[in-house]
């Protein structure tokens, strides 16, 4: 049985095989089935790359990717994406921007009209639980910063996929409404029980969140460390100031100074 | 209403009036001759003197130039939303485009009457030539510039080229479309102009060359008028369609009341 996303000495390059940039080069990377798996770097090196070849947006030119026991060869649609930016859609409101995936996908997308109310329910339980309750007719330009990366949140979750590609999501907000939204997500995983992979340069969110942190090198990226985080779960925010967290994260910083040079 | 709100409200007509009264006693004034220079109230006159005719042409010139403009509209938007979904012909289309839009329309004017005679057609023609290059642009820019991170959302969701350009594509492109309908109407005017005093028997374009040749000087300025009030309440009436269908867009002061 192999794992539930497992990447195998995959390179890829932007730009064609021969004398494109190689963006990964050799990239393995194996996450479990309900794991939270955080991939931490020093910029361009490839993060955002992992992210495409794991939902198939992109595919390697060398070695292999499988998703749920398959080999990728489509756009990966029992995964979510969330980025830095929201991208929400400024003519929806926040209620009509959670339901586009559902106008999308199938078997949703045929059953828009008949089940419609149903995925309204859904999609309003779904704001209450990051704790948007009431915003849904607000246009998201009405929201602020942390209230939009929930909605973008809530956008990846609604067709219930079992996998969760978040790349940086974070990074553009605020230090305190980091630390709300990183609740926010490590609840949801608790709830849900899916995979999440987490692209990210915050190393304390990394540790906060993850089961696995893996550390990538400078491009071409490849996986030059992995570290397990035994932190007992559910985890409080309180744990960050702990001396075995802060140890933790140190650890990881030595493999990025390292990763840098 | 405070002493500014209302000065903001009355200033165009203060302007306009200011305009028009500082015309006429620059006439007087230096005596200028009328058919060289008439003053407003010869325009004035001229408009109840020759009622009919300005009104039968002004007629015709609006219809001229709402056919020729509605012809931009579609093709524009069909040319733009080709131009914006594939990469192949944007590449093979631009510079044809650009080549184009680089000849200035009245010298097609002698060719769409070799091929349509004199009249209606050749101003049609020319009002839609002049005006689809806008609404081509600003649509092509409206498709390019897709941020990629949605469009990574909705293909990894298994979302058709078709279904993020109707998802995506098309309602972030309204807004470019809309404003473009403003600069496009404008040149829609001044194709079906052009093409009137060169090769038409009707409509304003027409009657301002005959009034010309006959020295009736405030004739034509009664016909420039007649064209920059067709031209303001059309540039409104698209303006208005603009915030209606786009209100989205305009979001400072208009969401919030």
């Amino acid at each position: 049985m192999t794992a539930f996303v497992a990447l195998d000495g995959v390179s890829h390059a932007y730009g064609g095989a021969v004398g494109g940039t190689l963006a990964v080069e050799g990239l393995s990377i194996a996450v479990e089935e309900g794991e939270f798996a955080a991939v931490v770097g020093p910029s361009g090196c490839g993060k955002s790359t992992l992210m495409k070849l794991a939902t198939g947006l992109q595919f390697p030119f060398k070695g292999s990717v499988q998703v749920a026991g398959e080999a990728v060869s489509k756009p990966v649609k029992i995964a979510g994406m969330a980025f830095q930016a929201p991208t929400l859609l400024p003519w929806r409101t926040t209620l009509e921007n959670l339901l586009l995936p559902l106008e999308i996908v199938q078997p949703h997308r045929r059953q828009m009209r008949s089940k419609r109310n149903e995925y309204v329910a859904r999609a309003k339980n779904l704001l209450t639980s990051v704790g948007l309750r009431d915003q849904g007719e607000k246009f998201p330009w009405e929201l602020s910063g942390g209230m939009q990366q929930r909605t973008s949140l809530c956008r990846a979750l609604i067709h219930e996929p079992q996998l969760l590609m978040l790349d940086e999501p974070f990074g553009a907000l605020d230090a305190f409404t980091r630390e709300e939204l990183w609740c926010v997500i490590r609840d949801l995983h608790a709830a849900r029980k899916i995979t999440v992979i987490l692209v990210t340069h915050d190393l304390r969110e990394a540790v906060f969140l993850a089961d696995r942190v893996f550390v990538m090198s400078a491009r071409p990226g490849r996986i030059v460390a992995e570290r397990r985080i035994e932190l007992p779960r559910p985890r409080d925010l309180e744990v960050t100031f702990t001396q075995g967290f802060q140890d933790i994260v140190h650890e990881l910083r030595a493999h990025i100074v390292k990763a840098r040079q | 209403m405070t002493r500014t709100a209302l000065l903001i409200r009355l200033s165009p007509w203060l302007f306009t009036i200011g305009l028009l009264v500082v015309w006429e006693a620059t006439v007087h004034l230096f005596k200028i001759p009328t058919f060289l220079l008439p003053p407003p109230t010869a325009v004035a006159q001229a408009f109840v003197d020759y009622a009919g005719p300005l009104a039968r042409n002004a007629w015709i010139t609006l219809e001229t130039t709402l056919i020729g403009f509605g012809l931009a509209v579609g093709f524009g938007l069909l040319l733009g939303l080709l131009v914006g979904w594939s990469r192949a012909i944007y590449a093979g289309l631009y510079p044809l485009m650009i080549g184009f839009n680089a000849i200035p329309k009245v010298a097609l004017v002698p060719i769409l009457v070799l091929w349509f005679g004199i009249g209606f057609i050749p101003a049609v023609l020319t009002a839609f030539l002049i005006s689809f290059f806008p609404i081509v642009v600003n649509v092509a820019t409206g498709l390019a510039t897709i941020e990629p991170e949605m469009e990574d959302v909705l293909k990894a969701l298994g979302a058709s080229k078709l279904d993020i350009m109707r998802k995506v594509g098309i309602p972030r492109t309204l807004p470019y479309f809309f404003g473009s309908l403003k600069v496009a109407i404008t040149l829609a005017f001044v194709g079906s102009v052009i093409s009137e005093s060169v090769a038409s028997n009707y409509g304003i374009g027409n009657l301002m060359l005959q009034a010309q040749a006959q020295f009736q000087v405030p004739l034509i300025f009664a016909g420039l008028v007649v064209l920059a009030i067709e031209g303001i309440v059309m540039y409104v009436a698209m303006a208005i369609l603009e915030q209606r269908m786009t209100g989205w867009a305009q979001r400072s002061g208009f969401a919030q009341n």
